[in-house]
């Protein structure tokens, strides 16, 4: 039976891991993930799942111990927030080298220094080369969602990648909202009994070696195989998007848009603030301004010819990045980075500009996308750029 | 050294899912010493054995038989443990094969 809950996004995440039912969880309590692996912690120590619930003493050893499960041949999940994620650093790339197929939510939150609790992007974006396939959610339900779609895609055969569910800290993990729970059997039957697709440390009729040394020999090679998982991974993720909708009634594919078919200007953000942005869209709309929004879910792998040739026709782009890549052609976001470079090769020369907006969890309020529109309109209509990144929010 | 394989032939996450197949890597191409022992001085106690990290002692008949020269790396351990010091680390390019 489906069911309709008034719940936060860490509880939803909660509730699907429930209904995944996974051998192993291994997390750390970092705010604002903790909510998620307590709740999980209580459906462990009322029964409701099998899991093996390890504690651990740090994020590194939560990802150590999610590897050699998940080497085991363990369905594995956990969870992990900002310095949290900082800390599984090394083990992060570990897990994708082995290609084990973890699942991990990541509630996205700023990065020390000065210590911050609140939302930005810069933990997951800072692990944006570990080679995990990252999808972004909006609010809570496409977090669920998000989370069950996440099991299939890194289980998949051509994938087999670990993957991270991010979704923005306190906005969406503790922000009540409406979330559609589907029925257990429904969720167990969409995912299907994990069958590791390699051999496992616990077989001991086909023995295996997991993590050896890897020279200038065979590395290189191993890398390469690494790159072949990302570019299957596009079309699994569409496919399972696709199935998942068939049987719940929600598609997912690599992006969204909302009013961008017939825009002259586009903006593209992440994540919650395209609810705030497909909003102000449709007030923009009311008043005859063609606004559009095209809200990215999958990061990696970027779907950079796709995001071409859905924003081919607009006559300028702003994109809006929740973190800043310091250093980096005009000190500009990851996510304006990676637009920029995708137009160069696939072929758009409109004007593009990037804002950053909400680091450490500054607001981001409607007038202020609706700036964004109107500075946008105006590049459009003048064919002059100006400032390649600006800062929304941020006192001068 | 076996013909390297390309990216495609090879099992993915470096996993190594054959049993025992370090013996295919020559780790004797690392080699920049050469144990070389004194054959008359030896005792065949087989502490050499013990502590050689590659396997590179060849026994028979439980005697020391010398040294499997396509693992061997070099590293001296043995002539360290030796209690007869009867190995001696030559330097590769002063030998005559
Ligand atoms: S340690 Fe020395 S004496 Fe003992 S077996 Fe080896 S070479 Fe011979
Ligand atoms: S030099 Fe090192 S590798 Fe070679 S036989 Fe001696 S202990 Fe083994």
């Amino acid at each position: 039976m489906r069911e309709y809950l008034a719940i936060d996004g860490n509880t939803a995440i909660a509730t699907a891991m429930r209904q995944i039912n996974p051998d192993v969880v291994a997390a750390y309590p970092i705010t604002p993930q903790t909510s998620t692996v307590q709740t999980f912690s209580q459906f462990v120590a009322d029964g409701l799942v099998d899991t093996e619930f390890v504690t651990v003493e740090s994020e590194h050893s939560a990802m150590s111990a999610c590897v050699g499960a998940a080497a085991a041949g363990a369905r594995v999940m956990t969870a992990t927030s900002s310095a949290g994620l900082a800390l599984m650093w090394e083990i992060v790339y570990v897990a994708a080298s082995n290609r084990l197929p973890i699942v991990m939510l990541v509630v996205n939150r700023a990065l020390s220094a000065p210590i911050n609790i609140h939302c930005d992007h810069s933990d997951s974006m800072g692990a944006r080369d570990a080679g995990w396939i990252q999808i972004f959610s909006e609010n809570p339900q496409e977090s669920y969602d998000n989370m069950i779609q996440a099991v299939r895609i890194a289980e998949h055969p051509d994938v087999l990648l670990p993957v991270m569910v991010c979704h923005d800290g306190f906005i969406t993990s503790h922000g009540l909202e409406r979330v559609e729970i589907f029925d257990e059997g429904e969720v167990r039957d969409f995912i299907g009994t994990y069958k590791p697709q390699m051999p496992t440390l616990l077989d001991i009729d086909n023995p295996v070696t997991y993590g050896p040394l890897d020279f200038y020999d065979y590395y290189y090679e191993h890398k390469r195989q690494q790159v072949e998982a990302m570019r299957h991974a596009k079309p699994v993720i569409i496919e399972v998007g696709r199935e998942f909708g068939r049987k719940f009634g929600r598609s997912y594919s690599l992006f969204e848009t909302h009013c961008l078919e017939d825009a002259e200007v586009a903006i593209v953000v992440l994540s919650s603030t395209a609810g705030t942005t497909r909003v102000m869209v449709d007030r923009l709309r009311a008043q005859g301004l063609k606004v559009g929004l095209l809200k990215p879910r999958v990061f990696r792998p970027f779907p950079a010819q796709e995001l071409v040739e859905a924003l081919s026709h607009v006559k300028a782009i702003g994109v809006m990045d929740r973190s800043i890549s310091f250093g980096s052609m005009n000190n500009a976001g990851p996510l304006f980075l990676e637009l920029c470079a995708a137009l160069k090769i696939y072929g758009g020369d409109m004007p593009i500009v990037d804002y950053v907006f909400g680091l450490g969890g500054r607001d981001i309020v409607p007038s202020q996308i609706e700036q964004v529109a109107h500075e946008l309109l105006k590049i459009a209509e003048t064919g002059e750029r100006g400032e390649v990144v600006r800062y929304l929010g941020v006192r001068e | 050294m076996p013909e390297l394989k390309g990216w495609k032939d090879i099992p993915i996450g470096g996993l190594i899912v054959e049993a025992g197949n370090a013996v295919e890597y020559m780790t004797g191409g690392w080699r920049a010493f050469r144990p070389v022992r004194d054959a008359t001085k030896c005792i065949h106690c087989l502490m050499c054995w013990v502590f050689c990290p590659d396997s590179s002692i060849m026994i028979q008949d439980s005697q020391m038989a010398g040294f499997d020269l396509d693992h061997c790396k070099g590293c001296g351990i043995c002539a360290a443990q030796c209690p007869t010091q009867c190995i001696e680390m030559v330097e590769e390019g002063r030998i005559e094969d």
